[in-house]
């Protein structure tokens, strides 16, 4: 396995643990073992991005580091805390220090704007309606979306409705953000703007990050490490400029999008 | 047909046919219940959401009452028409009240009341939970550390289960009058002694039954509607399977376990 670690933009807190660790996760659905022994690290304020072809196991890996799936075997440790070990109260106090923004956004359709990132705030219910209003609009502006609250979210374009994603999961002021596939299905001009806001979001906020994507374009902008998942394995890590010089055939065909015969190990 | 299945014996298919649909019956009959008791569990933990509570029995119960008068409504007028029609061939005219009412409280209105609330909302909660399945907003709400099947299936469930009852006692009310309407208006029947013989071998019990069967029904609509939308997959079909089997699978327990009730109950 290649791994080159480290980055002149990866922050890291003295005496603290890695804000995320993946112990040796296994995952089968049926006779299909999609993670197959992940071990991963992310440490605070990293932004790590894993890439990976469709069908790798990236959604099934984000899922288990906010335990909406369970692993079959391994361990997944938030700030030191073993998530799969928790009971449910304490999972939910755990999963409170993630926000996660998914594929398609999954806005609720029977909120509008305003509602959608008001939710995280409002549930449960420790702020003023007041302070909540201040806290959307500060959101919204961090994603360049001032003036949307009152927009039912089918009026949202794809993009748009990401950016909305990007400001609820970060409503509540979490330490972790997971994206889901954020460029999947938009045009390269709307991706890189959706790319820009996950840059200056990192900027502003002092977050740890963790997106899975497939477009490499977007994981080079926004990665200060990249994990390659293959067949339920991480078979590379290495920062975005040692990611592009790694000999491995398979990672040079999937950065040169070339077709590639797909092996089951 | 693949080789491998023309050369199955047609007996080994027909216990494999068996044996899958046996497996989907326990697996329907766990996540019915799994939902049951998970939002029994649910129900009773804080927060209580109220505003989503009176805004789930506004569309179960206010906006549902049109649909369940109508039907019964006309179910009292038929019924009216059928026994005048019938009694009148042995001189009881004079019953066709007592038989309108009782086969109203105790049995018609709170079934038909079931199943037309099994349609439309069973229906729609599938529908609108396999919705939110497909398209990640209940793993969204996990996510964001909200338990799904309180924020959600707890006040449909309640609503649903809470405004069958009047409901029911909205249908028993409207279908009397439609058969009174009937046997007084168009069969020339004794406005006086109809009205008397309505009230004259209705026990209360018998609308009570007729009320707790209701509640039991709404229960169940509801759970099934919620566990076939909880539990879907598939995209847009699945939603579609999801929609169509909450209301064929609610409508048959309901039928099913109104046999069940109406022996417990009398």
């Amino acid at each position: 396995m290649a791994n080159t670690r480290g980055n002149d933009r990866r922050v890291e807190r003295d005496g603290l643990g890695p804000a995320i660790a993946v112990i040796d996760v296994w995952k089968s659905f049926g006779d299909r073992e999609v993670l197959r022994g992940i071990n991963l690290e992310v440490s605070r304020g990293e932004s790590l991005v894993i890439v990976g072809q469709s069908g790798a196991g990236k959604s099934v890996l984000l899922k288990h580091l906010i335990g909406l799936i369970p692993p079959d075997k391994g361990h997944i440790i938030i700030d030191g805390e073993d998530l799969t070990n928790s009971d449910s109260a304490r999972c939910l106090e755990i999963r409170r220090k993630f926000g996660m923004s998914f594929q398609e956004g999954a806005l609720f359709d029977s909120m509008d704007v305003f509602g959608n990132i008001a939710f995280p705030l409002r549930h449960p219910a420790t702020m003023s309606e007041d302070k909540i209003a201040a806290r959307v609009h500060q959101c919204l502006a961090l994603v360049h979306l001032e003036g949307t609250e009152t927009k039912a979210t089918s009026e949202l374009s794809g993009g748009m409705r990401r950016r909305v994603g990007f400001a609820r999961a970060i409503a509540h002021q979490p330490q972790i953000l997971l994206f889901d596939e954020p460029n999947t299905g938009l045009d390269p001009i709307t991706s890189g703007v959706i790319d820009s806001v996950i840059v200056e979001m990192r900027e502003h906020l002092d977050v740890t990050m963790v997106t899975i994507t497939h477009d490499m374009k977007s994981a080079f902008r926004i990665a200060d490490r990249i994990a390659m998942l293959r067949n339920g394995r991480i078979i590379a890590e290495a920062s975005p400029e040692a990611f592009r010089s790694l000999a491995d055939p398979y990672i040079q065909k999937f950065l040169a999008g070339e077709p590639v015969e797909e092996e089951v190990a | 047909m693949t080789a491998e299945a023309a050369s199955r014996s047609p007996v080994t298919a027909l216990f494999e046919w068996i044996g899958r649909h046996g497996l989907n019956v326990f697996e329907d009959v766990g996540k019915f219940f799994y939902i049951l008791h998970t939002t029994i569990y649910w129900t009773f933990r804080r927060p209580f959401d109220a505003r989503e509570w009176v805004r789930q029995m506004v569309r179960v119960g206010v906006d549902s009452i049109p649909i369940v008068g109508l039907t019964a409504m006309f179910t009292g007028m038929v019924m009216a028409l059928q026994t005048y029609r019938g009694f009148a061939r042995f001189h009881a005219e004079g019953f066709v009240a007592s038989v309108v009412s009782l086969s109203l409280t105790r049995e018609l209105a709170p079934v038909l009341a079931s199943l037309m609330i099994a349609g439309r909302i069973g229906s729609s909660l599938a529908a609108e939970l396999g919705t939110m399945r497909v398209t990640e907003q209940i793993d969204a709400l996990y996510a964001m550390a909200t338990e799904p099947i309180q924020y959600l299936v707890v006040p449909r469930v309640g609503a649903t289960t809470l405004m069958l009852p009047p409901l029911v006692a909205i249908a028993n009310g409207l279908g009397i009058w439609g058969g009174y309407v009937i046997a007084v208006g168009l069969m020339g029947a004794n406005p006086m002694m109809y009205w008397d013989r309505t009230f004259q071998y209705l026990d209360l019990n018998d609308v009570f039954s007729g009320l707790i069967k209701a509640a039991v029904f709404g229960l169940i609509l509801s759970v099934t509607g919620c566990a076939k939308g909880f539990f879907t997959t598939g995209g847009a079909e699945g939603v579609g399977r999801a929609t169509t089997s909450a209301v064929v699978m609610g409508s048959v327990v309901i039928l099913v376990s109104d046999f069940f009730l109406t022996k417990i109950l009398f």
